[in-house]
């Protein structure tokens, strides 16, 4: 019996720590215009989503709706096993991707992690795969077409009003709203995304029976998922940062105002009808819809056609890492050690070769990243993607033999 | 495999109106009280108010959204 319970504890701790990658990976979706265009100081900015992560994790009164609900047969035996071997696949390209500074969707990388876990430890028969169309694949086209649409309207009609009076004179107006519109992500982001951590964790309680079924999570989820996200969103993925504020296109503050307010109401129409899509790739697309609605404005395609590559890796990389894992945490108490030293090897390497090349509040906004525009987007999207998951998603299956190498080099 | 078109266009068809609406609206405030030093008398007092009123409808949405988050 101690045995379970420590492996939830093991489990709640894997939860928090995405927790953390996900306030961390995503920071740049509420400030990434923001701190580009000069409206807050890059540590204001990540200061101010923080604390919105912080008390959005709290507002919200709604019972953290499990991720697994409907994508993955709750009945079907999920083991606290299979939730931990999951959530390292979601924690391990989160990381992966934020090496690349490529914008991925926590989100997906979470139900990718727990989908390839249930797989491997289950079967297919455990997955919905009708429910995954819907949930993950139908947004991830609809997401950023919805608020890149929006976005672009917005930028040509801000101009035009403003066509007559100088750009430097209503610049601050616009710094203005585009902090009100940020505020409103981040705050959307804190009750979405920690309440998906909370999910998982109150999952893991109920399949370890410490829980009854049905229970609604208990205070001190709730406080450490939210203490969690907003930690990862204060110390910030400046990578990330710097691809979406500098990266995908040159943002002036009326662009800023205009993508920022897209994507706070294409994520508060989503939410709130009913038809979930990724904060990520709202946030990404309607940065892209604000660099083609300013006459002048030039979307870098590389940088985005690697972005959407990683968003179409993001679901089956992090599966497979999961599956992987899953497939030695079953095996008892000493897969779930290996799985775990073997995940803190990762992340330790990641952290390692991103201090090769740091980038941090200081310079995020100093350097366009050099693209070659020559070579192919697929090409291009290899060469971001590839070489950091094979060779840290091999050190991360190679005791289980699992192919993850051909698949995420054959997108 | 049902693809809720309802909810789809609803979503799509929300942003676009809003997201325009909004951006609209708090560029008209901004407009508004930015050309003040050039226009005078009737017309200056005009563009205060509306400018105003463009921001108030924009802390109405912003209000309205923070409900929503909440809800």
């Amino acid at each position: 019996m101690e045995n379970i319970t420590l492996l939830i504890g093991i489990v709640i701790v894997t939860a928090l720590v995405f927790d953390f990658t996900n306030g961390f990976h995503d920071t740049a979706n509420a400030m990434a215009t923001t701190i580009s265009t000069g409206a807050l100081k890059p540590k204001t900015a990540v200061a101010m989503s923080a604390v919105l992560n912080l008390v959005g994790a709290f507002i919200s009164v709604e019972v953290a709706a499990t991720i697994s609900k409907g994508l993955i047969n709750e009945d079907s035996g999920i083991e606290p096993a299979v939730i931990f071997a999951g959530l390292v696949g979601a924690i391990l390209w989160n990381l992966l991707t934020w090496l690349a500074g490529l914008p991925s969707s926590s989100s997906h990388a979470l139900m990718g992690g727990l989908l390839g876990a249930t797989i491997a430890a289950v079967g297919i028969g455990a997955v919905s795969i009708s429910a995954v169309f819907m949930k993950v694949l139908i947004p991830a086209l609809v997401a950023p077409l919805v608020a890149g649409i929006a976005a672009m309207l917005a930028t040509r009609l801000t101009y035009r009003i403003s066509r007559n009076t100088e750009e430097g004179q209503v610049a601050k107006g616009y710094r203005a709203g585009q902090i009100a519109s940020a505020g409103l992500v981040s705050l959307a982001h804190g009750t979405n995304d920690a309440q998906k951590t909370m999910g998982v964790i109150t999952l893991a309680l109920i399949s370890g029976g410490v829980l009854g079924a049905d229970a609604d999570p208990p205070l001190w989820v709730i406080a450490s998922a939210g203490i969690a996200i907003a930690l990862g969103t204060y110390l910030g993925g400046w990578r990330i940062i710097r691809t979406m504020g500098k990266g995908l296109t040159d943002i002036r503050p009326a662009q800023g105002f205009a993508a920022q307010t897209s994507s706070a109401v294409t994520i508060l129409a989503s939410s709130h009808l009913g038809f979930a899509l990724s904060t990520t790739q709202v946030c990404s697309g309607s940065i892209m819809g604000c660099g083609l609605g300013r006459k002048g404005g030039v979307v870098r395609w590389s940088t985005a056609g690697r972005m959407v590559a990683a968003w179409g890796l993001t679901l089956p990389a992090a599966g497979l890492i999961a599956a992987g894992s899953a497939l030695l945490a079953v095996q008892g108490d000493w897969g779930v050690t290996v799985v775990a030293v073997v995940c803190a090897a990762a992340i330790a390497a990641i952290w390692f070769a991103s201090r090769r090349e740091p980038v941090d509040h200081t310079n995020v906004n100093d350097v366009e990243p050099a693209e070659a525009e020559d070579t192919g987007v697929v090409t291009a999207a290899m060469q971001a993607v590839s070489p950091p998951p094979t060779a840290a998603m091999e050190e991360a299956e190679k005791a289980s033999d699992t192919p993850a190498k051909t698949t995420v080099s054959a997108p | 495999m049902d693809i809720d078109w309802a909810a789809l266009g609803q979503v799509f068809g929300v942003s676009l109106v809003m997201t325009v609406g909004l951006v609209g609206l708090f560029t008209l405030g901004i407009v508004g009280l930015g050309t003040n030093s050039k226009a005078r008398g009737g017309s200056f007092a005009l563009a205060r108010v509306g400018a105003y009123a463009s921001y108030a409808l924009c802390a109405a949405a912003v209000a309205y959204g923070i409900y929503i988050i909440a809800a």
